[in-house]
């Protein structure tokens, strides 16, 4: 790395002593270029087995990496702790301001540590770190209420991220998430609660350093070949014009759509919850992340009439994608077009992992549906598919946790059923509610095997539609298809390159960057590097007590047919125990 | 010569253009950008984009005590560092704030009207106009 770079700085803060330091971290980012590869050594600095994920002892680690700030695309912060949710590696990804802040206030990561005695939020402008009490607005439930309130006492507008959880990050729900700039997140594995658990309400950056490049004529032209391909890639543009939600509909074609918990896999009203319908009647705004030229970030406009007066209306801005279209949408049974966004809004407000959220209602429905639980337990809700009012309704209930129903759900689906029962229809691997994709075995085993079981760990859904041209795939080629996906996807996530650009960063394009940042590899490193990183997460998972001999397959995920028809569990198992066998072969 | 916006309603917050200012200066990041977009309080209501209007009878050259800017032609000032004393007035009298600071070297940052930010706002927020002399 260049050596007048501040990327190396390392931000440690304190929140148990109120004190902050800086350390010199060439090492790390020297071999691990910075986002998931420093971080998951930073987190395994901090972070011995046998520590409680609520604990003073839990650290969070941020990292942003040498190409943000100088390249677009390039506007992820990793962050990684060890999840509640899960009780093994939490690693979660978001876009908005945050890593161009990070970038710019002038480091490469910051570290939080320990708890406060009193709320607090940190403000961090550049070089200064500053303890704010935040017992003025500990208590305050609504995520939207809480970034307006700090928006109007920081400075830094335009420059900067806020940070922020709402109600369930406060009450410690296992999948609360953590929102910065109002609509993006961090969504999935419970960093809300690890903030909660700090008593830390909020963390503001900002910053506007000049960053040094290598040459900058060349500088200039890989820049501009590499904006260039953004904005004429198609990708790009459907990512642009519908979002996301854009693959509601081709999914629901596909016959991978899950509906009312995976009993199904094509809704019959996805086209009430698909991205043209958002777009034609209610797309209020898109907006990007900083240095990102897409917005792919879509918003729809929702105008409600105040009920006890007349021409008296409120509009909401309400943000949506396709992963919470699928969790609290179809998984749902939920065609309301209307009533979708006053869920998905509930879903915001208070701070929740929107896909784990779908997740634990849809079960709760079915359970209830079966008999399983009662009104007894759900205090009077009758959950039935499609009811929005009602979901709302237990969303809130979530949160706050009345009952030990409630704060069942508060501990997720894997958990909840391991109380009533229901396990067969849990839709959980590894501890994480599944994401949005029945598209095959790869998508599943994609989610068993992921490090952080996330689609995105290594796009097994995209696995599947490749593959459904084929004839009998093997599973020890799925398996390597697998691993070889998210060893390279270490690479970005290092890069904090966003996923949706990755047919743009190629190893070409991402040598050319690296030397520009003072980083002379060669596309041997980059493999190096992505598969160091993927053992490193692997090795921290083992230590923490994950096994892949130990995941439980809910039965419905078998039952249910997909595009390839039903998916064999013995192909599963031996996918997953070959997938074993060639991480325990890396030579890292 | 001089930039205008179009239209700040479709702009999506990116903040290419401040990058690509600070860029045609040879510079990487955002400490010397002389374009700024944020948020009109919170993104959802949209964003503001601050940049130079290239004034006729520029409010921050008036308020100049040494006369390092000057009025240029065409609308807009040019800045005479050697000249600046670094005393913020041109930073007060600019009532849109597209007088930006660098405070490394405790002197003004002001759109020179090069019209390269253009380029990098794919969704037609920034144009330039030629303006007719008076």
């Amino acid at each position: 790395m260049l050596a007048n770079d501040t990327l190396a700085n390392v931000l440690y803060i304190d929140l148990s002593n109120k004190q902050y330091w800086v350390r010199h971290r060439v090492d790390l980012f020297e071999r691990y270029l910075g986002g998931a590869g420093v971080a998951v050594h930073l987190l395994d600095e901090e972070c011995p087995a046998g520590v409680d994920p609520l604990s003073d002892e839990n650290p969070i680690v941020f990292a942003v990496g040498p190409l943000t700030g100088l390249f677009p695309l390039a506007s992820k912060t990793v962050a990684m702790f060890k999840s509640p949710h899960t009780g093994n590696l939490g690693e979660s990804h978001c876009g908005g301001r945050s890593a161009v802040a990070i970038r710019l206030a002038g480091y490469g990561a910051i570290v939080v540590k320990g708890r406060s005695d009193i709320p607090v939020y940190l403000a961090i402008h550049g070089d200064k770190v500053h303890f704010r009490d935040a017992s003025s607005i500990w208590g305050i439930e609504n995520s939207f209420t809480v970034g307006r309130i700090i928006r109007e006492s920081e400075t830094g507008a335009g420059l900067r991220t806020i940070m922020r959880i709402g109600g369930a990050g406060e009450k410690l729900v296992s999948y609360a998430c953590v929102i910065t700039e109002t609509y993006r997140h961090f969504g999935r594995l419970g960093l809300g609660a690890v903030f909660g658990g700090k008593k830390l309400k909020a963390v503001v950056v900002s910053g506007r350093r000049s960053l040094p490049v290598g040459d900058f004529k060349t500088y200039r032209k890989t820049y501009d070949e590499i904006y260039d391909s953004a904005v004429g890639s198609p990708v790009m543009k459907k990512y642009h014009d519908l979002g996301t939600a854009g693959n509601v509909l081709p999914l629901n074609i596909l016959g991978g759509f899950p509906t009312r918990n995976l009993a199904e896999a094509k809704f019959e009203g996805a086209a009430e919850i698909s991205g043209e319908k958002f777009a034609e009647q209610y797309l209020g705004r898109r907006l990007a992340c900083s240095h990102c030229p897409v917005a792919c970030i879509h918003i729809a406009a929702l105008r409600e009439h105040y009920v006890d007066e007349p021409y008296f209306y409120k509009t909401h801005m309400i943000s949506y994608d396709y992963e919470p279209i699928y969790a609290l949408g179809s998984l749902l049974g939920v065609s309301d077009t209307r009533g979708f966004l006053s869920l998905m809004e509930q879903v915001e407000i208070f701070g929740l992992d929107a896909m784990s959220a779908g997740v634990v209602l849809a079960w709760a429905t079915e359970a209830q549906e079966r008999g399983i639980i009662s009104e007894k337990e759900t205090m009077g809700l009758k959950f039935n598919w499609g009811d929005c009012g009602t979901f709302m309704k237990a969303v809130k209930l979530i949160v706050r946790q009345p009952n030990d129903f409630y704060s069942a759900l508060a501990r997720g689906v894997r958990y909840a059923s391991s109380v009533y029962g229901g396990m067969e229809f849990s839709l959980s691997l590894a501890g994480n509610e599944m994401p949005g994709y029945h598209t095959g075995p790869a998508a599943h085993i994609g989610v068993m095997i992921g490090a952080r079981h996330s689609h995105l760990d290594n796009a097994g859904y995209s696995v599947d539609q490749k593959n459904l041209s084929k004839q009998d795939v093997g599973f020890e080629e799925l398996a390597a298809d697998l691993l070889s996906e998210e060893r390279w996807r270490q690479v970005l996530s290092s890069l904090v390159v966003c996923f949706f650009a990755r047919g743009l960063y190629k190893s070409d394009v991402v040598l050319k960057a690296l030397e520009l940042t003072g980083f002379a590899l060669t596309r041997e490193d980059l493999n190096r590097i992505g598969e160091a990183i993927h053992k490193r997460k692997y090795e921290f998972k083992i230590r923490h007590g994950f096994s892949l001999d130990d995941i439980y397959l809910p039965k419905r995920i078998l039952e249910t047919s997909t595009p390839f028809g039903q998916v064999s569990e013995s192909y599963i198992k031996s996918a997953v125990s070959h997938f074993k066998r060639l991480i325990d072969s890396s030579p890292y | 010569m001089r930039l205008l916006i179009a239209d700040a309603e479709k702009c999506i917050g990116c903040q290419l253009c401040m990058f690509a200012c600070a860029r045609r200066q040879n510079e990487g990041g955002l400490a010397e950008a002389c374009i700024g977009v944020r948020s009109i309080g919170g993104m959802e209501r949209g964003f503001t984009v601050i940049v130079c209007r290239a004034c006729d009878d520029p409010a921050c050259a008036k308020v100049c005590p040494t006369g390092a800017l000057k009025p240029r032609n065409g609308g807009g000032v040019r800045l005479d560092a050697a000249a600046c004393i670094g005393c913020g007035n041109c930073k007060d009298a600019c009532l849109i704030g597209a007088v930006f600071w660098d405070e490394e070297i405790n002197k003004p940052m002001i759109c020179i009207q090069c019209g390269y930010c253009i380029k990098f706002c794919p969704h037609g927020v920034l144009k330039k106009e030629a303006k007719e002399l008076t």
